[in-house]
């Protein structure tokens, strides 16, 4: 061990006095949250591939064999092009509902309290774990846009249309990923956080416009739909995914709504945060 | 002059009370030691004083922030290294502190010569590029000190900071510990249950014993209390905590399980 002689006086940059986060900090210490997961995603790039089976099963067997079907009413779309989205956007769910588990395992090393003893906002960190939550999804676009291509899906590949793609993506993951944190708050165990994350997504898929349209479902099935998260999501990526865009709603609209909600789950997240480390 | 004033500080669980009204002064530049059997507070205090838990009565004031109405003051000019690993096995120990320095918003230009010395003081800038996971025991150890030191704080507040340590890995660790106060007269805040480490380092010690501070002193004010002449403080320790074997029924399934897996991944 070496000695090194005291090279500046003490935390000269900050004021103590200073009790709350400027907004610009918030986004700064939001981005550094962000390049931690990225960071742990560099060296362990090889988790993104595994995640791949899914979809492509999803797009390779189910869509060809339903395709086939043509029981589906989904208008002008085949139903390869109809499902893509869906598919999409159901690989982001089943990635990101898992969120919470990471952060159970944070939380039992003790790298969360290191983190929430430093002067970043609370849901600075949450917004942090949701960004890298869509970085980690962006991975599943890839997969979907290639396999996809390959079945001859209508997709529109116009670098905008991709980067809203993205955009959309990173959002649905934020939203599903940070109502993982919520749980994983206050569930504390990773067997609880998993049950709860299994419970949850069936019917978040199936309960949503992914593989059928709204308009055949039951009454209650509507409501519910309706009222589901993904299924704004499925009808904006449906808007831009695809060379004849296709949706229910308003791309505003289905925007709105998913930033909406998620602003709101991570403000309230930041607020719950604090327990894991207690 | 006293950094650090807390007056009946008291954290309650539900109708368990896991501190009681405990008062303290430490003053700036001094390593205190808090002793205590496993369950006895140590931790929750600490982590009140930390931040990362609510209190639920009483006032502290560190380095002249209110630790209930300016946190974020506190949490500027504190270090804490926790019980349980605060580094990320899956990074490399430059990215640890990249990443903390940025946090804790050290200014670009001077971050990089600021990790550099940080991980020159504590001898890891020959494995900085490593990942975290490879490290040994002690090697994780000095990375957290050298995180929690970064951003150059007040106060350091180590909770059981050598255990699961072999004993060249923990007389590094107290070395560097003495280092720091020598170097940046930094102030340290330490729980231990290990009494050979408290008469080694600390300036002043705290016994607690179910949430109650039950002595405090000098060591070797310590010793000359419990009444026989070459009492250790495993004596003082007993005298005060009257723990044995079949008095013992402290220290929950969750603090148990938190020491053995901390002493399995640094051992």
């Amino acid at each position: 061990m070496t000695h090194q002689p005291p090279a500046a006086p003490l935390n000269g940059w900050a004021s103590p006095q200073q009790t709350r986060a400027t907004v610009a900090e918030f986004v700064a210490k939001a981005l550094v949250a962000a390049e931690l997961e990225v960071r742990k995603l560099r060296h362990d790039p090889i988790q993104l591939f595994t995640r791949a089976v899914q979809p492509v099963l999803w797009l390779t067997i189910f869509g060809q064999v339903f395709t086939q079907v043509r029981g589906i009413p989904t208008g002008n779309l085949s139903y390869m092009d109809f499902m893509t989205p869906g598919i999409l956007a159901q690989s982001v769910l089943f990635m990101s509902i898992f969120t919470g588990l990471l952060v159970i395992w944070e939380k039992d090393l003790g790298i969360l309290h290191k983190l929430m003893v430093s002067p970043a906002p609370r849901s600075a960190l949450v917004l942090g774990k949701a960004i890298g939550a869509g970085v980690r999804c962006l991975s599943q676009l890839l997969i979907v846009y290639v396999v996809a291509g390959l079945l001859g899906v209508g997709l529109n590949w116009h670098p905008l249309a991709i980067l809203g793609v993205a955009a959309v993506v990173m959002l649905g993951a934020a939203l599903f990923s940070t109502f993982s944190l919520i749980v994983a708050c206050w569930a504390q165990t990773h067997e609880r956080v998993m049950g709860v994350g299994q419970l949850m997504m069936m019917p978040l898929f199936f309960a949503s416009n992914a593989i059928y349209p709204i308009e055949i479902m039951p009454g209650w099935l509507q409501v519910v739909s309706r009222l589901n998260p993904l299924t704004y999501m499925v009808d904006a990526l449906r808007q831009l995914m695809l060379v004849e865009p296709a949706g229910t709603y308003s791309l505003g609209l289905s925007l709105a709504i998913l930033v909406t909600i998620a602003a709101v789950l991570i403000g309230f997240c930041g607020r719950l945060y604090p327990r894991l480390v207690r | 002059m006293s950094i650090i004033t807390i007056t009946n500080l008291t954290k309650r669980f539900g109708a368990k009370t896991a501190v009681d009204a405990f008062s303290l002064q430490v003053d700036s530049g001094e390593v205190f030691g808090l002793l205590g059997p496993n369950g006895a507070g140590k931790s929750t205090l600490i982590k009140m004083l930390a931040t990362l838990l609510p209190i639920t009565a009483g006032q502290a004031t560190i380095a002249g922030c209110d630790l209930g109405r300016q946190p974020m003051g506190v949490q500027r000019q504190i270090g804490y290294v926790p019980q349980a690993l605060s580094v990320d096995g899956t990074l490399t120990g430059y990215e640890n502190l990249l990443i903390l320095a940025k946090l804790y918003g050290v200014p670009r230009r001077q971050r990089l010569p600021r990790i550099q010395a940080a991980l020159h003081y504590v001898g890891l800038d020959a494995v900085a590029n490593r990942l975290v996971n490879t490290y040994s025991g002690g090697m994780i150890r000095r990375l957290e000190i050298a995180q929690a030191t970064l951003h150059r704080p007040a106060i350091l507040f180590l909770d059981e900071p050598t255990v699961g340590l072999d004993p060249v890995a923990r007389k590094a660790m107290w070395d560097l510990i003495l280092q720091l106060r020598r170097d940046y007269q930094t102030t340290v805040f330490l729980t231990t249950h290990f009494m050979d480490e408290a008469d080694v380092l600390c300036d002043r010690i705290a016994i607690l014993h179910q949430g109650q501070q039950v002595a405090m002193d000098t060591p070797g004010a310590l010793k000359s209390s419990v009444g026989h002449a070459g009492a250790s403080l495993d004596d003082v320790f007993i005298h005060y905590t009257g723990n044995d074997l079949t008095t013992n029924t402290e220290g929950s399934y969750r603090d148990t399980s938190t020491t053995r897996r901390t002493a399995k991944r640094l051992g």
